[in-house]
């Protein structure tokens, strides 16, 4: 312990040499690896839509080699429910509904974001013969701590739910967070989503299975539920995804 | 090259004599929440044993230059940079494991066995001894979580590293999983249970009555 390590002039340049080698480490690291955890979100999204399709027990492990067989991904104009060419090369839904040129702005929506793109994805799931087997609906809506992000499974028939997968939430463990828990999930199968023309699928406690417009909520959880209520509500509505799953592009 | 004595101890004196979890009791909060699954546990105990190794080697390495007013400010800052790497590394080569981890990793950082042998042994000793004496500190860790994962995996949901070895009812065998275990808390009855087996066998580590 020499006096001269302590110095101000000495201190300060130690620091400073200490973070400037940290920072390299730090932004190498995070600037060579980006391709690579780029290529696993795109893997992640990919495996989550298959299994929304109902085939990720098929794909046994080739994840993109089934998903480029058997989704084909489209885009949908909200307003009219119609197929659109794709937007721009690197579209996306999320990024667009930031941008006030490709967006619309929700007026006393309570889903628990502000803009909603004009277009959005849609996933067809085809089977073996390439006819639409099922309809994969992006969906997002705010749940009790964040933005929950998940997928909608719908049969072709535009108003059966077959699965509803959460990829993205914040939720508490063992209470929101039993949105990914395969049990809930199971009972999303079967269930109609529209009477009437109207949505009426409803997230609420002591749902009876046999209701088949009806999911028993998350027990100790009702602001997720709600949210996952309100998420729906907006994405199967006049203002989500309700034009085009009535108008049903696919069949022809 | 033929380990001297003084190695030995340091390499392999955490994993019972001196273990981190077990006698010190520190990083008992991320040993509490990751054990559910015995392949997180090995890839938080291996992700834990680099950083302590790599920031003991760097912080012993320029241990005469730290001024000592700012030390403890230089060592968060090496570790803290080592522990984005490990988790840049993870979220590029293990995406699954990455998610299941989620804030742990970060948490690293604030876990008592790095900065502990960052500032008790690396501002001490020459920098092989260091970068031994994390590793060692990390096997410590491991060893207790590897224990701990494997009998929460194996009694709560009946596999082990994913291969069923107790068929559970749900899958039509014979197994009712233990729900508790599942449990984040019940690490704690368990490392709790290591500890006194341990203090048993080597009854040195019990603390002298005050």
């Amino acid at each position: 312990m020499s006096a001269k390590k302590e110095t101000l002039g000495r201190t300060v340049g130690v620091v400073v040499a200490v973070c400037l080698v940290c920072s390299i480490v730090v932004s190498g690291a995070a600037v060579g690896l980006r391709s690579l955890q780029q290529q696993n979100a795109a893997l992640d999204k990919q495996t989550n839509i298959l299994e929304a399709a109902g085939l990720l027990a098929d794909a046994k492990g080739d994840i993109a080699g089934t998903y480029k067989a058997r989704v084909e991904e489209r885009f949908v104009d909200l307003n009219s429910g119609d197929y659109v060419e794709k937007p721009s090369a690197d579209y996306d839904m999320y990024k667009a509904a930031k941008d006030p040129a490709t967006s619309t702005k929700l007026e006393g929506s309570n889903v628990g974001f502000q803009r909603k793109p004009n277009v959005a994805s849609v996933y067809l799931v085809k089977d073996e013969q390439g006819a639409v087997s099922r309809i994969v609906l992006p969906v997002h809506g705010s749940g009790l701590w964040d933005l929950m992000y998940g997928f909608l499974a719908v049969d072709a028939d535009g108003k059966t739910a077959r699965e509803m997968v959460y990829y993205q939430q914040k939720e508490t463990p063992g209470l929101g967070g039993e949105v990914l828990n395969p049990s809930w999930k199971a009972k999303w199968d079967g269930k109609q989503l529209f009477k009437d023309g109207d949505v009426a699928i409803a997230v609420k406690k002591n749902a009876s299975p046999d209701d088949q417009f009806a999911v028993d909520a998350l027990s100790g959880a009702t602001l997720t539920s709600n949210g996952v209520q309100h998420t729906l509500d907006f994405w199967l509505g006049e203002q989500g995804f309700g034009p085009f799953l009535a108008k049903q592009p696919w069949k022809s | 090259m033929a380990m001297s004595k003084e190695t030995k101890k340091v390499l392999f004196g955490p994993i019972l004599d001196n273990n981190p979890i077990a006698l010190q009791v520190l990083g008992i909060c991320s040993a509490l929440a990751i054990t559910t699954k015995l392949e997180t546990a090995l890839v938080m105990g291996l992700a834990l044993t680099s950083v302590t190794a790599f920031s003991n080697l760097f912080i012993s390495l320029i241990r005469n230059q730290i001024p000592s007013s700012v030390r403890i400010i230089i060592q968060m800052t090496i570790i803290a940079s080592l522990v984005i790497v490990v988790d840049q590394i993870l979220k590029a080569y293990s995406y699954e494991i990455s998610k299941q981890l989620s804030v742990f990793v970060g948490l690293i950082i604030t876990n008592c066995i790095v900065m502990g042998r960052a500032e008790a042994y690396a501002m001490k000793n020459p920098p092989m001894m260091s970068f031994m004496d994390g590793i060692g500190n990390g096997l410590g860790y491991s060893f207790i979580l590897i224990i701990v994962g494997t009998i929460k995996e194996l009694f709560g949901f009946g596999t082990i590293l994913g291969f069923e070895i107790l068929p559970l009812v749900q899958n039509g065998g014979w197994y009712q999983g233990n729900g508790l275990l599942i449990l984040p808390f019940s690490s704690f009855i368990l490392i709790g249970g290591l500890i006194w087996v341990i203090r048993t066998y080597k009854p040195s580590q019990v603390e002298p009555k005050e």
